[in-house]
């Protein structure tokens, strides 16, 4: 097992090596991965000529990425580098698992592809035991696409623009649907900021909290003309509304399915009654839909389930008396006798690649983060999260950790020596787009130039106001994981507004 | 054009879902089983419909060999076998309720009960009036444990009267499990107990409160707070709670759950040991971080 991250986390304790590269140098390292595959003639060339394409273009590509020069970007030892490319390209089964380390930048799926020409250099995909595995991080965060909360897709990941898969959604729907994608959540509010978006129904979100640069996304979200949120808890987005649906918890109060990071779909029960006037969303939806004239009734779970199975292909096999009896199926599972699908792109390895074509080689460029580091904010700030909390405390915030360690922000030993500060003092924080007080955590094994802290406790340091909104044009997704900032003795900054000095522009 | 083959092709199956399955037949008590090659004497026992008393066994355990109460003779051992552990082979001959292996399991428990509050130990109740234990018989002098019980949070309590050092909760943190390595047993002879490193306070030790420990504890030595608080209220009414299956609201794992649910109010997390996703481990969230669904 090999661990790359920044930080020493407890997985990469747990691994056989660490490699601790710089912020957004993934690229960097992939690329050098690749050539030292291909230098050291470990790449597999049968796989690579009948299964994929653009690999000459690929390995010109990758040629400048030396190992000398993979450890000038990245800081990672150029025999570390070696050594992950020697046990990746000889395993005979391996896996490439990432998480929002890799996503949460504004070049995230170029660093995703760079991780897939990996396997398709050496074929650890399409077979069981091997594959590209991008772990999500919320229990169903995969059924959202499934079911197609993606602003270019409907149920079953068909598309919106097939007017052949639209006519059979028009069909069970009895309505149109339009044949433009609509727009991810980043689009929205600089539709918002344009004053184009002006009416939002937010269902389980709490984006005035979790949104990048979120002093923004707050004056976006109070701005509008009409917001709708419908949550279990009167979040900070909940307390921007116009309305508020409450709603029962999903996985404890309802029955229904999610589905799982490896898709696999498996039933919620609800276990206790919802409190007061609390609703399933389902029942909620339901209602809307009642109130303002269309004919819903009143569709239980099961209804539902068995609608997404008539028109999604993916799920046609599901019935829900399998999801009961077999703990849950993975997806595709195209007909009752099918038993799931524990891995994907097997065709890879077929014959005649399944009718597919063969899979393109990606040329992918090192770009690094795009706010660099400055002498006025010399720190390099990446945020994730903590064992024992979620995302913005909204559902962990109740749980009373014995080793919850607060809102503290990370700092190596050698910044705070430099910056004359103390483990628990409590520091002004600031980035580009704003500043809060924090306090610190020295933390002995965290790289120089290096801090970490966790998004998970708004209400007492409200983090994204400093990470950056800059976001990948494709993914839609902001560069939460690499912001530069500047920490300040507080005490220091008090003297400096004393002698009428300001501090820092 | 042809598909790749060799050793690094999509049809080899080597180390893949589908291996061989063999059969091994045994005779237990006089009658003859089939089951699984691989399979313990346990297996084979609970496969032809005979219950075992276990304390240190638990399906998603390595076996320990700690407690021998689920010993049985086997034709040509010297010595009873421990079936959690013994695998069975084909032509074996097994006795389950021969007057030795009664004599071996009775001892074993009122060994146990002498020293070790056993009240809470649910099972363990039937088996000893199953195998007429009396562990009154070493006197009321008999040396027990008596020490404080350990409150050190709100997630889970400690009560070394109760504990028979069976080793699951060391298998569970270690590599059966959470790999975290945050308890061993310390000490020796009857000062032997589960401890962290140095007996230092639990959230100073290595642990994680994940609850594994708790989940695989088979006497309530290790309990959720919840339960403790409900047992010393006189209210933990375990059989009239229902218990609903469902999914974690966390990561995208995909744990399962089981919610113990009394007076329309969870009082404990479990998860099914027989899920193919987390074979009954959880983290911390899953195991504790549901008061929010009672939350204001």
């Amino acid at each position: 097992m090999f661990s790359v991250d920044p930080r020493r986390t407890s997985s990469a304790k747990f691994a056989d090596v660490w490699l601790g590269l710089s912020v957004g140098t993934d690229i960097a390292l992939a690329n050098a991965v690749g050539r030292e595959i291909i230098a050291n003639d470990w790449h597999n060339k049968e796989f690579i000529a009948h299964s994929s394409t653009g690999f000459d273009d690929y390995a010109a590509s990758v040629e400048p990425y030396t190992l000398e020069r993979a450890e000038e970007i990245t800081g990672v030892p150029a025999q570390a580098i070696a050594e992950l490319a020697r046990a990746y390209a000889q395993a005979e089964k391996a896996q490439i698992l990432w998480t929002l380390g890799i996503t949460e930048h504004h070049n995230a799926v170029d660093n995703v592809l760079s991780l897939c020409n990996l396997a398709l250099l050496t074929g650890h995909i399409g077979r069981w035991g091997s594959g590209l595995v991008p772990l999500r991080g919320q229990n169903n965060v995969q059924g959202g696409g499934d079911m197609g909360a993606l602003p270019n897709k409907l149920p079953g990941f068909q598309d919106v623009t097939d007017p052949v898969a639209r006519a059979k959604f028009e069909e069970i729907w009895g309505t149109p649907v339009p044949p433009e994608p609509g727009i991810h959540l980043t689009l929205m509010f600089e539709a918002m900021a344009r004053k184009e978006l002006r009416a939002v129904y937010c269902i389980g979100e709490n984006p005035a909290d979790s949104e990048a640069d979120v002093g923004h996304a707050r004056k976006m979200l109070a701005d509008l003309d009409l917001l709708v949120v419908q949550d279990i808890f009167m979040t900070r987005t909940a307390e921007l509304a116009d309305v508020v649906f409450p709603a029962s918890v999903a996985w404890a109060e309802c029955d229904g399915t999610v589905t799982s990071s490896e898709r696999r779909v498996q039933r919620t029960r609800a276990a206790v009654p919802p409190p007061g006037d609390a609703r399933d969303d389902i029942k909620i939806i339901a209602d809307l839909a009642n109130l303002m004239g269309a004919d819903w009734g009143n569709p239980t779970p099961q209804q539902l389930w068995d609608e997404l199975r008539s028109l999604s292909p993916l799920h046609q096999g599901m019935t829900w008396e399998r999801l009961e009896a077999e703990g849950g199926l993975q997806w595709p599972c195209p007909s009752e006798d099918h038993p799931g699908s524990p891995f994907l792109h097997g065709w890879l390895w077929e014959d005649d690649l399944g009718g597919r074509e063969p899979s393109p080689f990606s040329v992918v460029e090192h770009e690094g983060p795009k706010e660099q580091l400055t002498e006025e904010f010399p720190l390099r700030l990446t945020t994730g999260r903590a064992l024992d909390s979620y995302n913005t405390g909204v559902q962990s915030g109740s749980l009373d950790s014995p080793i919850r360690y607060g809102d503290a922000i990370d700092v190596s030993a050698a910044d705070a020596m430099s910056l004359g500060i103390n483990d628990g003092e409590t520091v002004l924080v600031s980035s580009p787009r704003g500043s809060v007080e924090m306090p610190v955590r020295v933390q002995a094994d965290l790289p120089k130039g290096l801090t970490f802290t966790t998004f998970h406790f708004p209400e007492l340091v409200d983090i994204n106001l400093l990470t950056n909104d800059a976001w990948d044009k494709r993914s839609g997704t902001a560069e939460f994981k690499a912001a530069s900032i500047r920490i300040e003795k507080i005490a220091t900054r008090t003297e400096i507004e004393a002698g009428g000095a300001a501090a820092g522009g | 054009m042809t598909a790749p083959s060799g050793p690094n092709s999509a049809t080899d199956t080597s180390n893949t879902l589908t291996a061989v399955e063999t059969k091994v037949t045994l005779k237990i008590d006089g009658q003859e089983v089939e089951v699984a090659s691989g399979a313990s004497v346990l297996d084979a026992c609970t496969a032809a419909g005979i219950e075992t008393p276990t304390l240190c066994y638990a399906e998603n355990l390595t076996p320990v060999n700690a407690c021998r109460v689920c010993v049985v003779e086997q034709s040509g051992s010297r010595t009873l076998v421990p079936s959690c552990s013994r695998q069975a082979e084909d032509g074996m001959e097994i006795q389950t309720d021969s007057e030795r292996v009664r004599h071996s399991r009775k001892m074993v428990l009122e060994f146990l009960g002498s020293g070790v509050d056993l009240s809470q130990a649910d099972p363990l109740a039937r088996w000893s009036e199953q195998y007429e234990a009396d562990p009154s018989r070493y006197g009321t002098e008999a040396e027990k444990i008596e020490e404080p019980v350990r409150v050190q949070d709100e997630l889970y309590i400690r009560d070394y009267d109760k504990c028979v050092l069976c080793y699951k909760c060391v298998e569970a943190c270690g590599d059966d499990a959470q790999h975290t390595f945050a308890i061993a047993v310390a000490g020796r002879g009857f000062g032997a107990r589960i401890s962290t490193e140095f007996d230092t306070e639990l959230p100073d030790s290595a642990c994680v409160y994940c609850g594994n420990c708790v989940a695989v504890c088979p006497t309530n030595a290790l309990q959720f707070k919840t339960e403790f608080d409900l047992r010393k209220a006189d209210n933990w009414r375990a059989d009239e709670q229902t218990v609903t299956q469902t999914v974690c609201s966390y990561c995208g794992v995909g744990c399962n759950l089981e919610l113990h649910v009394q007076d329309e109010t969870i009082v404990k997390v479990t998860s099914p040991n027989d899920h193919s996703v987390t074979s009954g481990h959880l983290c911390i969230k899953g195991r504790f971080g549901w008061q929010y669904v009672h939350g204001e």
